[in-house]
């Protein structure tokens, strides 16, 4: 049996344009500007050649590569995220001096680990993908090679990331051990609860995830690599790699580990709502707003967890709706940070803030709609996000989840509106820098915007995300 | 389909915010205020207009707008009955009178401060015409974020700790109410506040879910002992947020009771009278005792309010035709007189800058027209016949005496003492020797604030001599309201099905 090779299109597309790239930033003398472009410009194509896939799925190499339109949601949610890190970055990336051509091509190639992630079906390519992303994301957060931090949070990331990998990849052993197959639909069916030692497997297996996207007790890494790292890799961080990682999980769940579902729930649960008390709670003595960001997209991960710990497929597209309206809250917070500049340097401190509302209101504005949106007020669209969220979980009558889930909300709305107080209640104290840039402008304006706006017509996520559960 | 005024009244006043935001030069604020004078008083009249063609004679919702919003779940659901009416008419006239208002008071940053009053009153008027309760949820929450912005970028000293306090305590009650909300589309399968009444929700979940409405209409209502973030609230509030939190927040709370917890929980609404009469006991004879010994006029009132709150909800849960009326009419007056008192605080704060009793003293030597408005609200707010302050007390107590003797006998000390405090503060404020040079500095009440007040003055002795124009078109509702009830208990088999 031939394999059609056209239903790895997108992968295929993307890993020989990382190839041509790099050979053309090796030749072509300070091609930063033109590498990043061209990059810009592959993945709007491959987010093209997705749009255009039609919606049935597909096995490929003995099933173990899968393409369907729950990938393809995933995929184009990546993409999409990326562009706008990548396109309002740039006056951030040319101020440090990152302008090393390298840093888009590494950038587009852990997102081709991230899609090889999503669209696995097979442990051994799931993992292989995993590495890719995870490899990449060593080398980005350390880019910065000059600056202590940025290193610090590369060493940093990779030893505890790669002992992380290395319980996913026990995990993923024992499973072998105990199914006697990769694929996860054999594995799906080998299961059952009697299989006491493949349980044992999923355990090192949801360890791994969990770290990845960062959920209590795995989150250490988190306030340091996003504190250390270049903000512009921080805003790649708290996005792609956190959808990637819960799709995969959200995969896991619902084919390899469909028939042990209570066993695993009780661990999300855990996880669930520990990372939910951490991020409320940890982030209210943060002085640095990148890594009051680190707690508080803990906290969210708890959310969208909470989702995947119903089990249902209600449940998994509310996560999904989650972390799609999480990344366009972090593009806009993040977009503002990039505006915090003071006598030419960036700074961090969220006291550097005070007062802003009077001389720069149109950022002060979208501050205040981004953080009333994460601290999920309505009718921003962070509501509607957790909104979403607590039907699928009251739904499946696990109220305590609920309940502790809304009053941790009112916990971290307490150090949303300490930013809030600070930028409007404060006397201020030095201007910020003028910034005209209208790449950070128009990606502000636009997550702003869609936050705004979303309660017009919440359906029109949800419909799409239920769609991609239902085929 | 006709045309759809609810919706216009609600959106109206966020229009003209937008158009504030996008069209005003923020150096120049009289277009703002001309732009939300117009489309506050515009609102007051399309609301007139609605009072006016309202059909008094049925307790079915009228004006229903029904459109779906995110698809199989929830319906944009709106729609008026007699008790709505009223609070939507009061929002709209309260509204173009704190726009007025902050003529005088707001020194920085007009513009906005005009931005937020009417996103406010666009998320008020919501809470009052929605018949789903996530819509319902989604404008009572959303109007938290105008209001912290209002008591924190326009408050006094100690703004930041009560803008902090204001929203954390709500949103905590808030959140257990957005549980139930969602427990009971689990239950019934929609959140449509008419098709959960013919539903009725079984018996064993009523009580929990009664609870958490509870948790969060007594923290807005405020109820003790959850009030403490009002006093706080009030004082460092600008006068125009005072008045408005004073006079339409505050309702909310009340008014969710009538419109949800009664209808949809009657077992449970029963089965809790004696927690809902000890506490409004308890805020009648307390927070009066409290408001007795305040240095500070606006804290004194915020504690009144409490107090009067208390009456409210008493007057809720007798279910009697009285009492229900009775509560209805006191949150209107009170609405009008705690905003009337609020801003003759706020009159004395432009000149002097102190809300403290002891810096005043004689000021009816200075200010004979400002004494005259303020003791007229005065006289209101401790239930002088003729005022609208009276009745809503007096039917209260009437429907209590029905229910239980003991609790209406308790209630009434709280006239004598409400009594006590608003003419001690009379006395030590308007009367007595002139304490301070300051106050012989003093200017009168100016054209626009005698208008304001005068108009205020006005509606609480028209509406008290005159109280059927209010009580007219609520009485079919409660009606309806109070039979419904007296069904539900009588059948409790239905509930357990």
């Amino acid at each position: 049996m031939t394999d059609n090779l056209s239903v790895l299109l997108p992968e295929i597309f993307l890993l020989l344009s990382v190839f041509s790239l790099l050979m053309l930033g090796v030749f072509i003398k300070n091609s930063y500007n033109f590498i990043t472009k061209l990059s810009l410009v592959v993945l709007a194509v491959t987010c093209f050649i997705i749009f255009n896939i039609d919606d049935s799925s597909v096995t490929i190499f003995s099933s173990s590569f899968i393409r369907d339109p729950f990938a393809n949601f995933i995929k184009i949610l990546i993409l999409i995220s990326s562009i706008f890190v990548i396109y309002c970055s740039q006056l951030f990336i040319k101020d440090h001096q990152l302008t090393k051509f390298e840093y888009p091509i590494i950038v587009l190639l852990s997102i081709l680990g991230m899609f090889i992630m999503v669209s696995s079906n097979d442990i051994i390519l799931f993992y292989l993908g995993l590495e890719l992303q995870s490899l990449s994301l060593y080398i980005l957060a350390a880019i910065d090679r000059d600056n202590i931090r940025s290193t610090e949070a590369g060493i940093k990331y990779f030893v505890l990331s790669a002992l992380s990998s290395g319980l996913l990849l026990y995990g993923c052993s024992l499973l072998y051990g105990f199914t006697g197959s990769t694929n996860f639909e054999t594995i799906s069916s080998e299961l059952n609860k009697e299989n006491t030692g493949a349980i044992f497997s999923i355990v090192f297996i949801l360890v791994g995830l969990a770290f990845k996207i960062s959920a209590v007790p795995f989150h250490m890494w988190t306030p340091d690599v996003y504190e250390g790292a270049p903000t512009s890799i921080t805003n790649f961080f708290a996005v792609a790699p956190k959808i990637a990682g819960l799709a995969v999980l959200i995969r896991f769940m619902q084919t390899p580990f469909e028939n042990i579902f209570s066993e695993w729930q009780t661990i999300i649960i855990f996880i669930s709502v520990g990372s939910m008390l951490l991020g409320a709670v940890a982030a209210i003595g943060q002085k640095n707003i990148k890594r009051l960001i680190a707690y508080s997209s803990i906290g969210h991960i708890g959310y969208a967890l909470a989702g995947l710990a119903t089990g249902t497929v209600s449940g998994y597209s509310s996560s999904v709706v989650y972390i799609t309206i999480y990344a366009v809250m972090n593009i806009g917070i993040f977009g503002c940070m990039f505006l915090m500049k003071k006598d030419g340097k960036y700074t961090e401190n969220i006291t550097d803030l005070s007062g802003i509302s009077k001389k720069n209101p149109m950022m002060a504005f979208a501050f205040l709609i981004i953080l009333f949106s994460l601290a999920g007020i309505p009718p921003m669209a962070g509501f509607f996000a957790k909104f979403y969220v607590f039907m699928a979980v009251v739904e499946n009558e696990m109220y305590v989840l609920a309940i502790i889930g809304l009053l941790t909300t009112v916990i971290s709305a307490f150090y949303y509106l300490r930013i809030i107080k600070i930028i409007y209640f404060d006397e201020i104290e030095k201007q910020f820098d003028h910034i005209k840039n209208f790449n950070i402008s128009s990606t502000v304006f636009l997550s702003c915007f869609i936050l705004i706006t979303f309660f017009l017509y919440p359906s029109i996520l949800s419909n799409i995300v239920n769609s991609i559960f239902l085929y | 389909m006709n045309f759809p005024i609810l919706s216009t009244i609600i959106f109206l006043p966020l229009l003209g915010s937008i158009f504030i935001f996008l069209f005003n030069d923020p150096k120049k604020n009289n277009g703002a205020i001309y732009v939300s004078l117009f489309t506050s008083l515009s609102n007051f009249l399309l609301s007139l207009f609605l009072w006016y063609s309202f059909d008094k004679s049925t307790p079915e919702f009228q004006f229903v707008e029904d459109i779906v919003w995110i698809s199989g779940l929830i319906k944009y659901k709106l729609g008026i009955d007699g008790i709505a009416i009223l609070f939507i008419v009061l929002t709209t006239f309260i509204t173009p009178i704190c726009i007025i208002s902050c003529l005088n008071s707001v020194k920085v940053r007009i513009r906005e401060f005009l931005i937020a009053i009417l996103i406010l009153e666009t998320f008020m008027i919501g809470v009052f015409c929605s018949l789903d309760l996530v819509v319902f949820y989604l404008f009572f929450e959303a109007g938290l974020i105008p209001m912290f912005l209002i008591i924190g970028v326009w408050g006094g000293p100690k703004r930041v700790y009560s803008a902090f306090k204001f929203f954390l305590f709500t949103l905590l009650g808030s959140v257990l109410l957005l549980v139930a909300v969602i427990a009971i589309y689990w239950i019934t399968g929609t959140t449509d506040v008419i098709q959960i009444f013919e539903t009725k929700i079984p018996e064993k979940y009523q009580y929990i879910l009664w609870l958490a409405f509870f948790s969060s209409f007594a923290v807005k209502m405020p109820m003790w002992p959850v009030h403490t973030w009002l006093p706080d609230a009030h004082v460092e509030a600008p006068t125009a947020g005072s008045v408005i939190l004073a006079a339409i927040l505050l309702k909310m709370a009340g008014y969710g009771f009538l419109r949800f917890s009664i209808p949809m929980f009657p077992l449970a609404s029963e089965y809790f009278i004696p927690l809902i009469y000890s506490l409004s006991i308890i805020a009648i004879i307390y927070t009066s005792l409290v408001a007795l010994i305040q240095e500070d006029m606006k804290k004194l009132i915020a504690y009144s309010s409490v107090a009067h709150m208390g009456f409210v909800t008493l007057g809720i849960f007798t279910f009697t035709q009285q009492g229900i009326e009775g509560g209805i009419y006191q949150m209107i007056s009170h609405g009008l007189i705690s905003a009337a008192l609020f801003l003759c605080v706020g009159v004395l704060y432009d000149r002097t800058h102190s809300r403290l009793i002891s810096t005043y003293g004689g000021v009816v030597n200075q200010l004979p027209k400002y004494s005259f408005l303020f003791i007229i609200f005065v006289l209101g707010a401790l239930g002088l016949p003729g005022t609208t302050g009276f009745l809503g007390e007096f039917l209260v107590l009437v429907g209590t005496f029905k229910k239980n003797y003991l609790v209406a006998i308790l209630a009434s000390t709280g006239v004598v003492l409400g009594a006590a405090y608003m003419l001690w503060l009379t006395k030590r404020v308007i009367f007595g020797k002139l304490k301070n040079k300051e106050i012989e500095k003093l200017r009168d009440v100016n054209f626009s604030e005698a208008f304001i007040l005068g108009l205020l003055a006005l509606a609480i002795i028209g509406f008290g001599f005159y109280p059927e124009i209010l009580l007219d078109s609520t009485e079919v509702s409660i009606n309806n309201l109070i039979s419904n009830f007296q069904i539900d208990i009588n059948n409790k088999m239905v509930f357990n099905k």
